[in-house]
């Protein structure tokens, strides 16, 4: 009789334990950063099964704010975009260290990001693929373009294109020699930087071609010559480098803007095991490679290069000499209330005529 | 101006893809007459007819209303109004809207207008409906109105496609009186087709009797009922019993002819008289037939014979009897005078048919 | 029993729609309207009132943008009207069996595939170096390449194209119900053409008219991606502003406050249309 409720028990165990290792992660995430190979690789190692959304920055965040954190297991917004959507929304879970392989993470990276995601003492973070924005240039055409503001040169009048959103105002604060990073934590001061690059993106309206919205966008007119110069990220450039040698990313002189895509855990997500168990899995050096090889963008993994293509490489180092690298301007944490002074910003810019 | 016929068709000739719907046709409509076409459905009369409203356009032929050619005229320019099928009053108008729509594509003034529509609602006995909207007229009332739609314009030459068709019996039969009456009271050309030969022999001076594309006969309502110019104007006017059979003597403008059941009849021949061993067609109308109890004497009676009564249609005054001839088979209607003599007449009685040879008709069979 | 039985029958009929009217229309509405009368002073910390409405009428930029929005729908109404009553009419008046079938289809043929795509099917065509400025440069109008994309006048095509079938459709059905002896009673009592459009067709075709530019008068004003895509710098679209707020700037408050001010928009046009066209709602939906 006690045998047999052992036994039971040790079945119900058994049950339990196999319901538990095989989850289904439901991954929200950018293109390209959950590659079909990888994916394939990994529910045959692990038994989980992964269900992909592409996504945005702020599409992301607008999606856990409207389930309060539910609906996905594992999310993967830009490093300064976390600390302020947790303050104000609350969409997220601390990240448990010891269940992550910290070893196969480059430490000053680990380390920059969990200072960045720090809220009320708990992490929040990991670091997974980082890259920059800067400027794509037809070399042929525009090789004068080599800052944020040669966009307003009248050299390139009507060939232009950038973004009508945050990255913009801050590429072009650099270029005039502000530092709006610096003037983060002083709103004023802020606000003053704003009004001299509206004034700067306002009087630089008529040169603009369009504003782009999507990668695909700015690709197609940049590919077919109607735009010689725009600012856009660095794998968009280097894409294009690869079907037309005149085309490729250029770092600013400003410096390109860096940013770090991480790993969250959604507050209210299911399948802790399984999302703990794809951050150890995607930070292999050979897995590492394969995203960077389809995203374009190289990680924070150890050694995550090591497989990656030989033109990719190439073309990376195109773009960053070692001084281009070190004028990298890492994107600090944004401070909740800053995106509404840059928003009014940018819908002056947009409403001018 | 030699023709003083308000409507004139010269060889009026319609073709469509694969078939011809109007086939030379030719006719004058006097001043003030009212001319009916009769046909049966899918003769061509409506063809003819929306080619005289300008609605199609001739393949060949000539048409003038007062003298005047039309064939380059556009429906909107032509003197002719038209009552359709089924009315086509504008439903998004009131009464007083929809008669004064042609006074105000002529730019006649609002007031004048006014005085006008009121005028010739008057005259079609519906004085002050001016304000109501068409859905709430009667059958009749509607009829009227759609006569005064187009009378108000004064046109020489009133149109009218079968607008009794949607009318219920007893209205229908109301309505024939009263378009005669309108007719007298417009004093107004009118050209009337139809399918029903009773609203056709009823209301006209003229009929035409129309047959695949072509009118057959143009008559009074008299002469194509009682001197009908071949056989189908013949058997489409009135009712009549029909006898086809070979032709055994020819006698002056007397035919005999044998039908296949073995009946010999004589008819009168009034058109081209048939010679010995063609086919042929004799008719004979039901009120032609007299009818006895008692044997005719055979030698001066060629077309009597002994019948059984088969059955009696009881109408009053139409009252028809069914007579089986037991030897051919042949069945025939007679006319049953509602008088005291046939009174008690029921089925299974014998009794004897005979009618005039002069009051038969005879035509050649067709194809012949 | 038996009214008793039948009463069952009609509330169980009746509960689908009102499970779908109360669930997906009446509660997130309430739910939209409360978020926008939430106005932020803080970190999660919020004030009931109507500050958000107050910004949108303090701010030039989104009042501007919205009086834009709707004239411009209003302008893409107008024009699908003109382009699609000589079409319906053709297709319902003209053509017979097949050949009206067949026309039919074509009007639909565009439909079958999404938005998005008929969206860069027209930028292929408009952009600088798209088929029609290379077209034009072939036969020789054009000495260089010439931008049709990024302006209103792209958008107004976008939307047009976007929205005529359903303005072909109701008048389509409208039409096909006018008899074909009216028109020619009108012709028969010396109506000119324009005189027959005027008094009878239109009159008669006035329900499929007002229902077709409600619906596409809602489609232009609810439009996203066609005002986004095709049009330029200065080219703002009202629902595009909504996204905005909702989206880039995680301001749920404002963009619910616009979400509702859209609603009142479009339902004062169409009132007034209604009105100016002397036409019910019911008239016009019962068809």
């Amino acid at each position: 009789m006690k045998l047999g409720l052992v036994a039971t028990s040790a079945l119900i165990a058994a049950l339990s334990t196999t319901a538990v290792s095989a989850e289904t992660l439901r991954l929200l995430t950018w293109g390209g950063y959950a590659p079909e190979d990888v994916i394939a690789l990994f529910e045959e190692e692990t038994g989980h099964t992964v269900e992909v959304t592409t996504s945005n920055n702020e599409e992301m965040i607008a999606k856990l704010r409207a389930t309060n954190g539910g609906g996905f297991d594992l999310a993967q917004p830009s490093q300064d975009r976390i600390t302020s959507a947790q303050e104000e929304f609350g969409i997220y879970k601390p990240i448990d260290m010891s269940r992550v392989d910290a070893a196969q993470i480059i430490p000053s990276m680990l380390e920059a990001t969990a200072t960045n995601t720090t809220f009320d003492g708990a992490v929040f973070g990991l670091p997974h693929v980082w890259g920059t924005s800067g400027l794509i240039v037809n070399t042929a055409k525009a090789a004068q373009v080599t800052d944020y503001v040669d966009l307003c040169d009248a050299s390139v009048a009507g060939s232009v294109s950038y973004r009508l959103k945050r990255p913009t105002l801050i590429g072009f604060a650099f270029s005039m020699g502000l530092d709006p990073f610096a003037a983060y934590a002083d709103a004023d001061a802020y606000k003053g930087i704003l009004d001299q690059v509206e004034a700067k993106l306002t009087e630089c309206k008529p040169n603009v071609k369009t504003y782009w919205d999507g990668g695909d966008e700015i690709q197609n007119l940049l590919r077919s010559g109607e735009v010689v110069a725009a600012m856009a990220w660095d794998t968009g450039g280097w894409q294009l480098n690869a079907d037309n040698a005149d085309i490729t990313f250029v770092a600013p002189k400003a410096g390109a803007l860096g940013w770090i895509d991480t790993f969250v855990l959604p507050s209210r997500g299911r399948a802790d095991d399984a999302a703990y168990d794809w951050i150890n899995f995607v930070m292999r050096p050979d897995i590492a490679s394969m995203i960077t090889n389809t995203a374009g963008n190289f990680t924070a993994a150890v050694n995550g290069d090591s497989e990656v293509s030989a033109e990719l490489k190439a073309r990376y180092q195109g773009s960053f000499d070692q001084a281009a690298i070190d004028n990298i301007k890492w994107y600090p944490p944004v401070p909740a209330g800053l995106e509404a002074l840059e928003g009014a910003t940018l819908d002056r810019v947009n409403a001018a005529k | 101006m030699t023709s003083t016929a308000d409507l004139v068709c010269r060889d009026l000739t319609k073709d469509f893809k694969d078939f011809r719907a109007v086939d030379h046709v030719s006719f004058e409509v006097p001043q003030g007459s009212f001319f009916s076409i009769l046909g049966p459905s899918g003769c061509g009369k409506t063809t003819l007819l929306r080619m005289i409203a300008g609605f199609q356009f001739p393949t060949s032929g000539d048409l003038l209303i007062k003298g005047k050619s039309m064939i380059d005229v556009g429906p909107n320019k032509r003197p002719v109004s038209m009552v359709f099928q089924h009315l086509a009053l504008f439903p998004m108008m009131d009464i007083g809207k929809n008669i004064g729509f042609g006074l105000r594509q002529r730019g006649v003034p609002a007031a004048e207008i006014k005085q006008r529509v009121g005028r010739v609602l008057e005259r079609v006995g519906l004085p002050g409906i001016e304000n109501r909207q068409v859905s709430q007229l009667s059958g009749g009332q509607k009829q009227r109105v759609a006569i005064a739609r187009c009378m108000v314009l004064e046109p020489d030459v009133l149109l009218l496609d079968e607008p009794l068709g949607a009318l219920d019996l007893k209205l229908r039969e109301h309505m024939k009186i009263e378009l005669k009456a309108l007719q007298a009271e417009f004093n107004t050309t009118f050209v009337y087709i139809t399918h029903d030969q009773s609203e056709a022999l009823v209301m006209s001076d003229n009929i035409a009797v129309m047959n695949k594309g072509q009118f057959d006969q143009i008559g009074t309502a008299k002469e194509l009922y009682y001197e009908p110019a071949n056989a189908f104007v013949a058997g489409f006017v009135g009712d009549a019993n029909r006898f086809e059979g070979k032709v055994t003597a020819v006698n002056g403008q007397i035919v005999t002819i044998e039908t296949e059941g073995g009946g010999v009849q004589q008819a009168h021949a009034s058109a081209k008289v048939p010679s010995i061993g063609q086919r042929a067609q004799a008719f004979v109308r039901p009120e032609a037939i007299e009818l006895s109890k008692t044997p005719f004497a055979s030698a001066t009676h060629p077309n009597a014979s002994a019948q059984i009564v088969d059955s009696v249609l009881f109408n009053g005054a139409n009252s028809v009897a069914i007579l089986r001839d037991p030897k051919s088979g042949e069945t025939l209607q007679a006319a049953l005078p509602q008088t005291g003599e046939f009174l008690g007449l029921g089925k299974g009685e014998a009794i004897h048919a005979n009618w005039n040879a002069g009051q038969a008709r005879c035509f050649v069979a067709e194809g012949q | 029993m038996v009214t008793d039985r039948s009463k069952l029958g009609f509330y169980l009929l009746l509960s689908p729609l009102l499970l779908w009217l109360v669930t997906l229309i009446i509660l997130p509405h309430i739910g939209l309207f409360a978020v926008s009368m939430s106005e932020k002073v803080g970190v999660r910390e919020y004030e009931t009132g109507f500050g958000n409405y107050a910004v949108f009428f303090n701010e030039p930029l989104y009042w501007r943008t919205f009086a834009r929005t709707a004239f411009m729908s209003i302008l893409t109404t107008v024009l699908t009207l003109l382009l699609g009553f000589p079409i319906a009419y053709y297709i319902a008046k003209l053509t017979r069996g097949r050949t009206k079938t067949t026309l039919f289809l074509m009007c639909l043929i565009p439909f079958w595939v999404s938005e998005l795509v008929r969206t860069f099917g027209w930028m292929i065509l408009l952009r600088e170096t798209g088929v029609l400025s290379n077209f034009l440069q072939y036969t020789g109008i054009l000495s260089e390449p010439v931008e049709f994309l990024y302006n209103d006048a792209a958008i107004m095509v976008g939307l047009v194209y976007t929205s005529i079938l359903f303005m072909i459709v109701p008048l389509v059905t409208t039409l096909d119900s006018l008899d074909d002896s009216l028109i020619e009673a009108g012709y028969d009592l010396g109506g000119s053409g324009f005189s027959i459009l005027r008094e009878i067709v239109i009159p008669h075709a006035m329900p499929g008219i007002v229902s077709g530019c409600i619906v596409v008068f809602m489609l232009s004003l609810g439009n996203y991606l066609t005002p986004i895509l095709l049009g330029g710098k200065d080219s703002l679209w009202f629902t595009g502003l909504i996204y905005t707020q909702f989206i880039t700037r995680f301001n749920w408050e404002l963009g619910s406050a616009f979400g509702f001010l859209l609603l009142g928009l479009s339902s004062a046009v169409v009132f007034l249309g209604l009105k100016l066209s002397r036409q019910s709602l019911s008239d016009t939906m019962g068809r």
